[in-house]
């Protein structure tokens, strides 16, 4: 039985080999044309000159292609029509493109790019949150608000109240193998396009769009991906638009990779916010009322900001029961990148800020953090509802986190860092706990629907097809693990294909955590029928179908029985299909999002971390020294790959608040455009001790053998990190730290330098 | 150029190459071996590490700023060298695979290349063999257990004795010189010619701003400027010597300056990059030139046949501007051996601590005696357009006893010595506050106290 089991990822010996062949490795034509990029050099104005004729007569440049040039839509958005792949006449950020050069070599098409005499009369550019505010530069019209009970007469009557602010950075994906399409032309009007995305069904949408061609003339596949994480959900769609012009201009097969420093500065981030936030607390330490102002600085175009911001106002609760709160979002339209999907799409921005309330009204009430927050989780017994209305069911924190706190001393390790605290001067400890509910579903309800394609061959190997694409976090192997499973076959008969909208068509994208369970049922559903085929097929003498067993490689009914290959080549023979399409539509979900109620979510995803940091006064250098983390993944369908998934998000989450920094300058600039300069966690800055254990359970709903969505909840127990900075920059005075994200060594010591004096 | 190496075991002679092509894009594009990746293309993350052997070793380097006619006459073993020719995997590759080591795969190409270096060199410090190479994916923790497993396991026979070079020692070019006086008349005939040593800057030039570059030269091949030599009065370092070298040859001297070095960049950027290229380009926020200084390094440098000596801090006249002439070049660094113990004490602050540029850099030579300053040789990076000399605090704290007291009062008088610039890195006051805190924390360590949070125990 391969579920449940620690297998590796599908690909590693072709990765550790070199094997594994990602979109830049897929051997060319020898005419294959190369694409690059002009990019606007402010971030706003209205073009008033383009001298393109030093590009065109750059060596090795074979087209020149400007907004005007194009043969279909100018438009790479997801929704919103709002998008143009090359600025018509105005630019609206600094790196927008603007026109497109054709080469042919990757180099020579980056060298002309960057010959073209472009004019831009530069307009005023609104680029911070602030600058937003003061000319109400929103998104639909103005800010929207939703609400449960009354906010202020509570807070009226509330204890203790605090209020503040927390400015939270942006993040880059930088997934390592940067943004990537090839477009090769196909005869009559065909395009077949190999790209780096989690969403071929939107760049086939967007490739149609521009061809001005019906879907089905776009092929788009996708094998794997060198890492995505949100970014190359929608970040795609304008390399994978402009390879197909141009292939479809010159009839050349057409490549497109942007150098690392223009991906970073061309493509959207994570949403960087500014929550403002009041909270009273009644004389029991309970909560009574909350408020939040989200500011959600969503760059130049809408992509997908609507529904990030939403997710940020769904997890604006986290764990906790608050009897009346108000959430008002403000989607603010910057001239800045188009903040894009991350990891975690909005939830872990509003994670922070209840995290953040829970950590500043413990320290108000001088109560153990982990204490004041165990005492406002949502009841485990009779289920609460969420600010949105859903109950909250299945809710396992409450016992989840006392078990992470007894296996890992949270209270004795939190009295020896108050003894060590007071014999270090310079040096100090802090420890914290944070937990995660995260909703698990697309918020948008149609999006939760998934497509596969099951194919046995008549020598018992199958192949499989769904719409979830691979980016490295083990979906291809886990929907691999299902269908042997129910075949009752080893792994080694199972041949995962690369995702293809012509094999399975309409998909969503990998996204919101859902790629296994929804792709799972999906494949299920189809591998379901064909076992029912089959089972028809050698039911006789008495047998019925449904007590046909498929195990250990064999097909039995009753006495007799039949190898997979043989019950294979029998069905075969007899003219029976054993090829199936599968479908999967998560059931109970409803969502009314202009009125923020409903049940937009399946199920929650639980988890918990215990982070250990130390701090430098003098200098605000910090370290991680030990986490420990207990996650829910329901009943694992693949423990290595969740472990995986969970270290890998922790470390990510991590890094989001304490060393990745962005930073803009005065004239909308990206400065921190390349490695050099925009630091991810490297080797050493993972916990010197990390322990990470799976939660002992099962989904309470049935999802693919009742297990749990894990992509997207672990990057939020790396909030932890930041509560823990929090905490021991608190050992240095009677102040509130109030730390701002990312905690760079520089935050670090100018919030302990304050809390001293 | 014409060049010669051996690739995965097979001898590769090519003609005529531009000297400028880069190793990587060899591999990927004309040679069609692209389990090598391109993650920035400037050298930061290690997704490109190849393998390169020669008399001096076998090093992990970057292949993305390694220009071709840097390997001439060199072995180089790219991550589809790594198995055996069976098709065996190699012990680092099936760790990997065991632990868990891969999700999106991109990354680890590079780091198994960088690992099985670790491996032929017994090297069991992971985080500092490993921290070239980003993962954005697994948090580490996997690849360092499937780094540990395989340092436990024999080298693979077929990596055992790599050659270190083809049979044919490369070819000779012109601008490839072999001597230090074949180098000296190169670049008086040309002289405003683009010296390459390790490429680790000039790779950035050509990668990045898509420079080009006229005429180069190399000089890493010159044996006598990659010298180190070490007597009982004196270190000299060839120009040419890599920053690795210079590492491990001051680690009993200078250990404060060693451990900085550790953290100068990754194994792959410190086996290229040179202590020459690091004082020659001239930046603000080169790493070697603060505790240079503060050990009062003098810098030779050589016309033809003329040389010079001068004061390292002498070198950097502003911004930009160092007294080079056209046609001269760094011929080495002579760091003089006080009396007494070495008191050099080394700080780097960077947003992230391994493979970061220096927010600040500070080099403290206090030396003291009957509990009184005697001398006082301070050095910072990244406070000014140059490396420069904290002379108001060194004046502060000479011939004052070594107190607290003094420490605080000296404090305020970097706020004299510099006004630093605020950027992405840092803001003017936190480096300004931080580096007069590096005065008290050179106080504390000597009244035993730990500072530096990478010495605490969980």
């Amino acid at each position: 039985m391969s579920m449940g089991k620690p297998l590796p990822h599908d690909s590693a010996p072709l990765h550790v080999t070199g094997a594994a062949r990602y979109i830049d490795d897929i051997p060319v034509p020898a005419d294959c044309l190369h694409l690059a990029f002009g990019l606007s050099h402010v971030a706003r104005g209205v073009i008033t000159s383009m001298d393109l004729d030093p590009v065109r007569s750059a060596p090795g440049v074979v087209r020149v292609i400007t907004a005007a040039d194009l043969p279909g839509m100018n438009d790479i958005s997801s929704a919103a029509h709002d998008e143009p792949l090359l600025a018509p006449g105005d630019v609206q950020y600094h790196g927008q493109p603007i026109f497109l050069v054709v080469a042919t070599s990757h180099r020579l098409a980056r060298e002309a790019a960057a010959k073209a005499e472009i004019t831009i009369d530069p307009k005023p550019a609104i680029l911070t949150i602030d600058d937003a505010i003061a000319v109400r530069s929103y998104f639909e019209g103005g800010p929207l608000t939703w609400k449960r009970g009354e906010v202020d007469p509570a807070m009226a009557k509330a204890d203790t109240i605090i209020e503040g602010k927390i400015e939270i950075g942006g993040q880059e994906h930088f997934y390592l193998e940067g943004q990537v399409s090839l477009a090769t032309p196909q005869d009559n009007g065909d395009m077949v396009l190999a790209t780096s995305t989690q969403h071929p069904t939107e760049i086939q949408h967007k490739v149609s769009e521009a061809l001005g061609t019906p879907f089905h003339s776009v092929r788009v596949e996708t094998r794997r991906m060198g890492g995505g994480f949100g970014g190359k959900e929608s970040q795609g769609n304008a390399l994978a638009v402009a390879c197909a012009v141009a292939a479809h201009l010159t009839g050349k097969s057409c490549k497109m990779r942007y150098d690392r420093d223009d991906d970073m500065v061309i493509t959207g981030k994570r949403h960087d916010f500014r929550i403002a936030y009041k909270a009273g607390v009644d004389a029991k330490g309970k909560l009574v009322a909350v408020e939040f102002d989200q500011y959600v600085r969503c760059g130049w175009s809408q992509d997908l900001s609507l529904a990030i911001a939403d997710r940020a106002m769904l997890h604006a609760d986290n764990a906790y029961w608050i009897p009346n709160i108000r959430i008002t979002s403000h989607r603010m339209k910057t001239n800045t990148c188009s903040a894009t999907a991350f990891r975690g799409f909005g939830g872990p921005q509003g994670m922070v800020a209840i995290e953040r309330v829970m950590d500043q009204l413990a320290h108000r009430l001088k109560m153990d953090p982990l204490e004041f927050r165990q005492a406002n989780f949502y009841k485990k017994s009779k289920p609460q509802e969420t600010p949105y209305g859903q109950p909250v069911k299945g809710f396992i924190l409450p016992d989840l986190v006392k078990q992470l706190a007894d296996t890992a001393n949270y209270a004795s390790r939190r009295d020896a860092i108050r003894v060590w605290n007071d014999k270090n001067p310079i040096l100090k400890k802090g420890i914290a706990l944070t937990p995660v509910k995260f909703g698990i579903s697309f918020t948008l309800t149609h999006l939760n629907q998934a497509g596969a394609l099951v194919n046995v061959y008549a020598d018992g190997s199958i192949n499989i097809n769904h719409g979830g694409t691979e980016m490295g976090q083990g979906l291809f192997q886990k929907v691999a693990q299902v269908a042997a499973g129910e075949f009752g076959i080893d792994m080694g008969r199972v041949r995962i294909t690369a995702t293809d909208t012509s094999k399975v068509p309409n998909t969503s994208a990998t996204a919101a955590s859902s790629g296994s369970d929804m792709n799972g049922m999906a494949v299920k559903n189809a591998v379901d029928q064909i076992k029912d085929r089959i089972a028809r097929l050698v039911a006789v003498d008495g047998v019925k179908p449904k007590d046909v067993i498929f195990e250990g490689g064999k097909v039995i009914a009753g006495n007799t029985v039949f190898t997979f290959e043989e019950a294979a080549k029998m069905a075969h023979e007899n003219r029976v299909s054993l090829s199936a399409t599968g479908f999967y539509a998560t059931p109970d979900i409803s969502w009314d999002r202009s009125i923020g109620r409903g049940n937009p979510f399946y199920y929650f995803a639980h988890g918990a971390a215990i982070t250990e940091v130390v701090i430098d006064t003098l200098t605000g250098e910090n370290k991680i020294l030990r986490v420990d983390i207990l996650h829910d993944v329901g009943q694992s369908l693949n423990p290595a790959v969740d472990v995986g998934q969970i270290e890998g998000g922790y470390v990510q989450g991590a890094g989001w608040l304490t060393t990745e920094e962005l930073v803009w300058d005065d004239k909308g600039v990206l400065r921190t455009h390349a490695p050099s300069t925009y630091k991810i966690p490297a080797c050493s800055d993972r916990p010197d001790v990390f322990n990470v254990a799976l939660w002992n359970g099962e989904n309470h709903v049935p999802t693919i053998y009742r297990s749990k969505a894990v992509g997207e909840p672990p990057l939020m127990l790396g909030i932890s990190a930041l509560m823990a900075l929090s905490d021991a920059i608190s050992a240095c005075g009677e102040a509130y730290p109030n730390l701002h994200t990312p905690a760079t060594p520089e935050r670090v010591y100018m919030a302990a330098k304050k809390v001293r004096t | 150029m014409d060049i010669a190496f051996l690739l995965n075991g097979e001898t590769v002679e090519l003609t005529g190459v531009s000297p400028t092509t880069t190793v990587l894009d060899w591999l990927r594009e004309t040679r069609g071996l692209t389990g090598t990746k391109e993650g920035c293309n400037e050298g930061d993350c290690g997704a490109c590490t190849v393998m390169v052997t020669d008399d001096a070793g076998t090093r992990a380097l970057n292949g993305c700023i390694l220009f071709l006619p840097q390997i001439n006459g060199k072995t180089l073993t790219t991550v589809e060298g790594l198995s055996a020719p069976d098709g065996e995997m190699h012990p680092v590759q099936q760790a990997m695979v065991e632990h868990h080591g891969s999700q999106c795969g991109f990354c680890t190409p590079g780091f198994v290349v960088s690992m099985a270096v670790g491996q032929i060199n017994g090297e069991t410090d992971h985080d500092l063999q490993l921290a070239g190479n980003l993962c954005r994916c697994t948090g580490y923790a996997p690849i360092v257990r499937a780094a540990s497993n395989a340092a436990r396991r024999p080298v693979p026979t077929w990596l055992r004795d790599i050659p270190t070079g083809p049979a044919l020692r490369g070819y000779a070019n012109d601008f490839q010189p072999t001597t230090t006086a074949a180098l000296a008349e190169l670049l008086r005939a040309h002289p405003h010619a683009t010296l390459i040593a390790g490429a680790t800057d000039v790779g950035l030039w050509v990668n990045k701003s898509l420079r080009d570059l006229g005429t180069v030269i190399f000089v890493s091949q010159i044996e006598e400027m990659r010298r180190i030599e070490t007597a009982p009065y004196m270190i000299r370092i060839g120009a040419a010597a890599s920053v690795e070298a210079f590492r491990l040859a001051i680690a009993k001297r200078y250990p404060s300056f060693s451990a900085m070095l550790d953290r100068f960049a990754s194994a792959q950027v410190r086996a290229a990059a040179t202590v020459g290229g690091n004082i020659a380009n001239g930046s603000p926020i080169g790493d070697t030139p603060p505790p240079l200084i503060a050990l009062g390094a003098m810098l030779q440098l050589r016309h033809g046949d003329d040389t010079r000596e001068i004061p390292l801090e002498d070198f950097f006249l502003e911004y930009g501007k160092q007294d080079l002439e056209p046609g001269e070049f760094v011929e080495a660094v002579v760091i003089p051996r006080e009396e007494g113990e070495d008191r050099l004490k080394v700080y780097k602050l960077s947003k992230r601590f391994d493979q970061d540029i220096s927010a600040v850099l500070g080099a403290f030579n206090i030396r003291v005696k009957d509990g009184n300053v005697t001398s006082a040789r301070i050095a910072f990076g990244g406070m000014a357009g140059t490396p420069l000399r904290a002379k108001a605090v060194e004046k502060a704290l000479i011939g004052k006893p070594w107190t607290i007291q003094t420490v605080r009062n000296a404090k305020w008088s970097f706020a004299e010595d510099f006004r630093p610039m605020s950027d992405m890195r840092a803001s003017s006051n936190y480096r300004l506050e931080t580096a007069a805190n590096m005065l008290e924390r050179v106080w504390m360590e000597d009244q035993g106290q730990v500072t530096d949070v990478r010495e605490v125990a969980p």
